[in-house]
């Protein structure tokens, strides 16, 4: 299988291939370089017209971008280290996912603003963080996240090309050298789609990126719903097939490539045999995303007796030592334990 | 400015002059009706008005091409107007009616109609005027983007990554500094180190500096950098020093009684224009304002609020 980032790569060359409008903006993105994670290498030599490598300006570029967009482009921008997106909040908050709005529908922003997260890389507090969280609650913004077991490829090529409202598109440097896994890799699992959409729905949902489903096979009725999303999923399956081969406790876990706006429909099933919801997030856990996955799904789903847990990160800027690291970042051991406090 | 005076008999001068009265006396009777009506309740919400910076707008925008693009501010009735824009529809949009320029949704600082945009966050139009006039630039359409930014707004860093972007990238940019002396109610000296062309002059923009309440000075200079602009395909400025006569907002000057009897004796663009036109036209085209001011007010004031 493909790895992650060649797969991001892919969908980047195939997106300057399709359109002429789609430019990549970004900072050390030329080759022979390709951007810090590499996620870009290669395209400037093949499309050296739609490449843009800009100065140290996080804000200025997003800026740039939504200029281009507003004027019929659809911009990709990178911006190099997730914690940096602080520096381009206001023209993500006070300008992309304004103007439809406030133009009264007049115009579109398409941008897509890919950016890695995520800590166990040694880099420290400001390089290190998982900072969506954020931005949960932005009107008009949509949160993506890529996942192993969704080709990350395809949902990097539908929000450049099926949104027309601004994306910040979530990856993660760990992930980036993972492989991506098939139905058919998973053995112990099975992946569905088990979205159910409601007569009326919550939030308007990408149909290229509905929640997946994995469950074990042949064991209908999990103790603990997880959710989580990116890069924790893959720490979430680990944790669930320990749960079950050493403490025989299934679980289901559902991975959102959407975060925001977010629609816990697809919960539905899951949480209706397990009555127990359990959160899995990198980032500092309070007010985090997980947080406010149990309130939606406590409004939606007032008729179970839900009980939730969150595992996240400790609020905490992340230490650079790699022993101290592990212990500030959500891990398998402390999935597994917060399963085992549920059940 | 001797041989554009009064006595100006070209037909196609007077016309101009003519205009350019029409069209600052537009922004000054528009904005005085604004002020005036928003003890009446009939405007919701806020408004930074424009009063005394007519020439600006009108002496700029007169030179540009259909395709243009201008990016304004929160002070950005005087640049909608000068633009074209209909004084119904911004008289709507201040009253928060679905006739208005956005439908109500935006107000009084965010404007979009044909290819003018406003929004009220300082600075932060930058970047984005920026990415329009490169959209431009890689189409090979030969049109250029115009950003109006106030002495306020100097205080934001993203102007500068803006600089120095459109100075990198040779963008067909014109950003217009209108310095008003003034930010909100912070006196300049307490807000702008330095000196302002010299911030364009670093990052290697020219700029051309002019102190002036005169539509037709500023005029000749805007045309001028328009078409260096459309020729180079690269970045100019052009900073205005200018006087703003009204409050920031609506009831906050705090500047004393005598500056602002000064400023407008000695700086109101529409007072220096008046002597290139005759008497006897400036009070048809103070009519015609008036009515024209009335007659959008009214009809606004009829139309309906938006729903959902």
């Amino acid at each position: 299988m493909a790895l992650v980032i060649e797969s991001l790569n892919n969908a980047l060359r195939t997106a300057l291939e399709k359109d002429k409008h789609v430019i990549i903006l970004g900072e050390d993105i030329l080759d022979p370089y390709g951007g810090a994670f590499r996620v870009t290498q290669g395209l400037s030599s093949a499309k050296p017209d739609q490449i843009l490598t800009t100065p140290v300006s996080e804000a200025g570029i997003v800026g740039v971008a939504i200029g281009m967009a507003l004027r019929g482009f659809r911009p990709v921008i990178e911006i190099m280290f997730g914690d940096f997106i602080t520096l381009a909040a206001d023209q993500l908050i006070n300008h992309a996912t304004k103007f439809r709005f406030m133009y009264n529908d007049q115009v579109d922003v398409p941008i897509v603003i890919r950016t890695p997260m995520g800590g166990r890389r040694g880099y420290g507090p400001t390089h290190s963080q998982t900072m969506e969280k954020l931005f949960m609650g932005i009107p008009n913004l949509f949160i993506l996240a890529p996942n192993i077991f969704n080709d990350p490829g395809q949902l990097l090529l539908n929000s450049i090309f099926s949104v027309d409202e601004p994306v910040l598109f979530v990856e993660n440097k760990i992930q980036y050298t993972q492989d991506l896994v098939g139905e058919h890799e998973l053995k112990d699992f099975k992946i569905t789609q088990t979205y159910r959409p409601d007569n009326e729905l919550d939030a308007p949902i990408c149909d290229f990126a509905l929640p997946i489903h994995l469950s074990f096979r042949d064991a209908p009725n999990p103790k603990v719903t997880i959710a989580t999303y990116g890069y924790m999923a893959d720490l979430c399956r680990q944790a669930a097939l320990r749960l079950a081969y050493e403490d025989e406790i299934i679980t289901d876990i559902i991975i959102f490539s959407q975060l925001l706006p977010l629609d816990v429909s697809s919960m539905y099933q899951s949480l209706e045999n397990s009555n127990r919801l359990l959160v899995v997030e990198e980032g500092t856990i309070t007010s985090g995303w997980g947080a406010e996955v149990i309130a939606s799904c406590l409004e939606k789903f007032g008729n179970f007796n839900l009980q939730a847990r969150r595992v996240a990160s400790k609020d905490s800027p992340i230490p650079a030592s790699s022993s101290l690291e592990q212990s500030y970042l959500p891990s398998v051991e402390d999935i597994i334990l917060a399963v085992k406090k549920m059940v | 400015m001797n041989n554009q005076g009064l006595e100006s008999s070209n037909p196609e001068t007077i016309d101009r002059f003519e205009s350019f009265y029409r069209d600052m006396l537009r922004i000054r009777r528009f904005e005085e009706k604004v002020l005036a009506e928003f003890s009446s309740g009939h405007f919701h919400g806020t408004t930074h008005t424009y009063l005394g910076q007519e020439a600006n707008a009108v002496g700029v925008l007169e030179g540009i091409s259909r395709d243009d693009i201008i990016v304004s501010n929160h002070r950005s009735h005087g640049h909608f107007l000068a633009y074209g824009g209909k004084m119904h529809d911004l008289f709507a949009e201040l009253m928060g009616r679905s006739t208005g320029v956005c439908g109500g949704r935006g107000g009084s600082q965010h404007l979009h109609w044909k290819n003018f945009y406003s929004n009220g966050v300082l600075g932060g139009t930058s970047p984005i005027a920026a990415g329009m006039a490169l959209s431009e630039k890689i189409r090979k359409r030969n049109n250029l983007t115009i950003l109006f930014l106030g002495d306020g707004a100097l205080g934001e860093g993203v102007v500068y990554e803006s600089l120095n972007i459109a100075s990198l990238w040779s963008l067909p940019i014109l950003i217009v500094v209108e310095n008003n002396h003034i930010a909100q109610t912070t006196p300049i000296d307490l807000n702008v180190a330095g000196d302002i062309s010299k911030r364009f002059d670093a990052f290697g923009i020219n700029s051309v500096k002019i102190d002036s309440s005169d539509v037709i000075e500023i005029n000749a200079v805007a045309r001028e950098l328009i078409q260096r602009i459309k020729k180079d395909i690269s970045p100019y400025s052009f900073v205005i020093d200018t006087h703003r006569f009204g409050p920031h907002s609506k009831g906050d000057d705090t500047r004393s009684e005598d500056y602002i009897m000064d400023i407008r004796k000695r700086r109101d663009p529409i007072s220096i224009h008046a002597k290139r036109v005759t008497s006897e036209r400036r009070s048809e085209i103070e009519k015609a304002v008036a009515i024209e001011i009335e007659e959008a007010f009214t009809a606004a004031t009829a139309d309906p609020f938006p729903s959902g």
